[in-house]
């Protein structure tokens, strides 16, 4: 018999306006010691199953109809303190952010005994040994040290694990990982990956992992169901829904991921659902002045390049200690390639962007645009001219918009900054602008919330756009975005490049993303460039160990169905 | 640590320094002291004496120096209108100001956290939107308003509480208290509430909202999941995760109470050191003033010290940046 099973399960919120069904006729089961995976896009329903399950759901929503069971025993509508007698007990659940589901103020000790306590009853006593042996067992080191600090003292993949600690230490029979890796480098997940499974087999216990994330699924799951708008539409083993996909929606999903393998000239688009949405690059590049892309010499020339952050304040300059973000960084980039910058979190790829944008100044090297230092901020007029041929598109489309300025408003500044037209031009521009970025000319009057992410990135893109640059910085463009969201943003920059002769650096930490985008690659590990190589080649034959060891941790992605896409 | 506070001390020493010179360069536009404390009868010739004997015609940086001077050795100058040293009669005045004080800060404290968290938890409840409603009256009115309104109910109409007056004061040592005669009690109450409503409702709604803010934090969100129970989640993991910014704020609160209270010792003729400052200011008694001034700075510099340890205290993030300072 199953462990947890999920019959024809409906969630709806009652909102003023409407009913909104988030979970429609939803079934699915879990055996002991199996991971199951759920996947879709944000907003399909995935994350409200959890929450139903775990008798968590916001107000006003409420489960319509069907039927959650637990070992057999129903536990849907359940009275909510015999609910939260089961939360911690036979259920648990790992949150996505490791960074903000532990409370700051207590140390790791004080939240596991009170957990186990709070279920398990026992004297303090027995509750700290078996904190202790689940801190061990999770592979934190030195456990009697680390269990009596704050979670800021450890990084997010040890407090990911710290987490897991807590979710196990009522032996539960079901935990339900939302997004568990998500937040994390790659080297990371696939440790915390790892430790999932091997626990689910030790301890029999039943996952459901959700995610939006193809790589993880086929890695670690041994069943996946597919949900859509709220349904399930596809169910069955991994191997079978990835490689064979029946239904159309899962088939698109999978066409939409970027393998790591095979190089694409376009990403196929998700037509499920008609949600695909013009992008008139042709318009554009009738009106964009012709650049004439010099091969001989490099765009840029960055020489030694150095970044230096404050960790320790102090008096007196040999008080002060500082934390070397980039470390004698030198490459260049040449007109018209994309030119790519891996790395975990914390090498220094976003402050070398932040570097050539003139965001922070430099502390040591320079960097050359065309023949003309530009790395010293103060002379004004070079200052000026750079800045107008280099415009940036940020990691998240939700705090890079300012929420109290109209659209038009967002995409006109950088013209009326650099005083490049006048009030009447400016207008048309603008609503060209949004016109070709897909968002039709009215988008102007509305305010970035009324907008999906997807649609908020082609904002920051029409913004970019609006000084007609040379150069684009892209900073993790995509990573908070669904996979089909994705592939429309990733099209949409390599017409931009193709079309328009610009120039790109792409900063990504996701290495099929990389693969598909960029010309050139360079690989970044504790602020030095420890290989430049040309995409293909990287892929092929890293020249470096931790090149080598960041391709093996990358999600193989193997077994994925190859309908419908055409290498290019 | 020890670091962190013999800096923060070197920078109060420029805080005070800064206020007692921005005081002594207005002092001139306050009035003219000689006015008020020679008689009808005065000559030009007395004038001059009497401006020469209190330094009176010396620019006012001499001025501060020679307060400084004095100062540093716990000589603040004689003030002019009692002809009594500043520093006996502010120790006489002072106990009133800290007694009010306390008993308001203490009221607005507990009361502000707990009616916060109240109408934080019951958010839909019918108590709650009326406290919050009633709050609202609290914040908008201003605070001699109030004062007179609780005079005319509980004085005049009821005939409960004094309307003004400490009351009978016994005598410990150099205090004189309030607290120890049924009288002195009665005397506090109504000065007391007038004086610690506003912060107490300014309390409250921080707390509300920031612990409205922290009940949707991840943390607590894993704590349900974890199956905690609600006392243990709103009192131990969402409450002490809310103090932390409502201390700065709640901190200033406290220190602007006994600079405040000038408004409401005078509405209820509370004898303590605001009154003392309001008539200095009618008489021109310069050295009362600045005496006054650099009490009040030291005592808000002193509670901003106290703030910042008690962040230490509460967040543990702090404490190893500070032993890396």
């Amino acid at each position: 018999m199953s462990l947890l099973t999920i019959q024809d399960l409906t969630v709806e919120f009652p909102t003023r306006r409407q009913l909104f069904t988030a979970v429609d006729h939803a079934s699915l089961s879990v055996e002991p010691g199996e991971i199951h995976g759920l996947v879709g896009e944000s907003g399909a329903g995935k994350s409200t199953i959890g929450a139903a399950v775990m008798g968590l759901l916001e107000r006003p929503g409420r489960i319509a109809s069907g039927q959650i069971k637990l070992g057999g025993e129903q536990i849907s509508g359940i009275d909510a303190e015999a609910m939260r007698g089961l939360r911690g007990k036979k259920i648990s659940m790992i949150f996505q952010d490791p960074l903000t589901s532990l409370n700051p103020l207590f140390t790791v000790r004080e939240q596991l005994v009170e957990t186990i306590q709070t279920h398990l009853g026992g004297t303090e006593a027995e509750a700290n040994k078996r904190a202790r042996d689940l801190i061990d067992r999770v592979g934190i080191p030195d456990p009697d040290t680390r269990l009596d600090q704050y979670p800021h003292q450890f990084s997010g993949g040890m407090r990911q694990r710290v987490v897991i600690a807590l979710a196990l230490c009522t032996e539960p029979d079901v935990i339900i990982a939302d997004e568990p890796t998500t937040a994390l480098d790659v080297s990371v997940q696939a440790q915390i990956l790892d430790l999932i499974k091997e626990l689910a087999q030790e301890r029999q216990v039943g996952v459901i992992l959700i995610t939006h994330d193809m790589g993880v699924i086929a890695d670690s799951t041994d069943r996946v169901t597919v949900m859509y708008a709220g349904k399930v539409v596809e169910s069955g083993t991994t191997a079978q829904v990835m490689g064979q996909p029946q239904h159309k929606y899962t088939k698109s999903l999978i066409a939409a991921v970027p393998r790591p393998t095979l190089k694409l000239h376009r990403f196929p688009q998700i037509s499920y659902g008609g949600r695909e949405t013009r992008f008139a690059v042709d318009d554009m590049a009738r009106h964009w002045p012709k650049v004439d892309n010099d091969t001989s010499k490099p765009l840029f020339e960055i020489r030694n390049l150095t970044k230096k952050f404050l960790q320790k304040r102090g008096l007196l300059p040999w008080d002060r200690t500082y934390f070397t973000a980039v470390d004698n960084v030198s490459f260049d980039i040449h007109a018209g390639e994309v030119f790519g910058v891996v790395g975990e979190s914390g090498s220094g790829k976003s402050t070398v962007a932040r570097m050539i944008a003139g965001l922070y100044p430099v502390d040591g090297g320079t960097i050359d645009f065309q023949g003309q230092r530009v790395s010293d901020l103060s002379n004004r007029s070079v200052q000026d001219e750079y800045r107008k041929n280099i415009q940036m598109i940020f990691q998240d489309p939700y705090s890079s918009l300012n929420p109290r300025m109209r659209v038009d408003e967002i995409v006109a500044e950088p013209i009326r900054h650099h005083r490049l037209m006048d009030g009447a031009h400016i207008k048309r521009r603008v609503d060209e602008l949004l016109d070709q970025v897909g968002l039709g000319s009215g988008a102007g009057q509305k305010y970035p919330h009324e907008f999906s992410g997807g649609q908020r990135q082609r904002i920051s893109i029409a913004r970019a756009l609006a000084t007609q640059p040379r150069f684009l910085i892209c900073d993790e463009p995509t990573s908070a975005l669904d996979v089909s969201i994705q592939a429309q943003i990733l099209n949409i920059l390599k017409d931009l490049q193709e079309h328009l002769g610009l120039t790109m650096l792409f900063i990504s930490h996701d290495l099929p993303v990389v693969r598909q985008m960029c010309d050139r690659v360079a690989v970044m590990k504790q602020g030095q460039i420890v290989e430049v190589q040309e995409t293909s080649e990287l892929f092929a034959n890293p020249k470096t160990e931790y090149a080598s060891e960041l391709l093996r941790l990358m999600p193989k992605l193997d077994d994925l169905s190859t309908d419908g896409l055409e290498a290019g | 640590m020890f670091a962190f506070i013999v800096r923060r001390m070197f920078q109060s020493i420029i805080v005070l320094l800064v206020v007692g010179l921005v005081a002594f360069s207005m002092f001139r536009f306050v009035g003219d002291p000689i006015d008020n404390m020679l008689g009808q009868e005065r000559t030009q010739a007395d004038i001059d004496r009497l401006r020469t004997e209190l330094g009176l015609d010396q620019p006012f940086v001499v001025q501060y120096a020679k307060f400084l001077q004095g100062a540093v050795q716990g000589n603040f100058g004689v003030s002019y209108r009692q002809g009594r040293p500043v520093s006996t009669i502010l120790l006489e005045r002072a106990p009133a100001t800290l007694e009010l004080a306390f008993v308001s800060g203490f009221l607005a404290i507990t009361m502000g956290i707990a009616l916060g968290v109240f109408t934080a938890i019951r958010r839909q409840g019918i108590a709650a939107n009326v406290i919050m409603t009633v709050s609202l009256i609290g914040v908008s009115l201003p605070t001699f308003l109030i004062g007179i309104l609780l005079i005319y109910i509980f004085s005049v109409e009821l005939d409960l509480l004094p309307s003004f007056g400490r009351g009978e004061t016994v005598m410990i040592g150099h205090w004189s208290t309030g607290f120890l005669t049924a009288s002195g009690l009665k005397a506090l109450i109504l000065p007391a509430i007038t004086l610690g409503l506003y912060q107490m409702t300014l309390i409250m709604r921080l707390v509300r909202s920031e612990m409205l803010e922290v009940l949707r934090a991840d943390y607590v969100r894993f704590a349900r999941a974890r199956g905690l129970s609600d006392r243990v989640i709103n009192f131990r993991h969402a409450l002490k995760n809310t103090l932390v910014p409502v201390i700065t704020i709640t901190g200033l609160q406290l220190g602007s109470i006994i600079a405040f209270a000038i408004i409401t010792e005078t509405v209820f003729q509370w004898p303590g050191v605001g009154l003392l400052f309001i008539n200095a200011i009618q008489f021109v008694d310069i050295p009362v003033m600045a005496a006054y001034l650099m009490l009040i700075s030291v005592m808000f510099v002193t509670i901003n010290l106290i703030v910042d340890l008690l962040y230490y205290a509460i967040d543990p993030r702090l404490r190893v940046d500070a032993r890396a300072t």
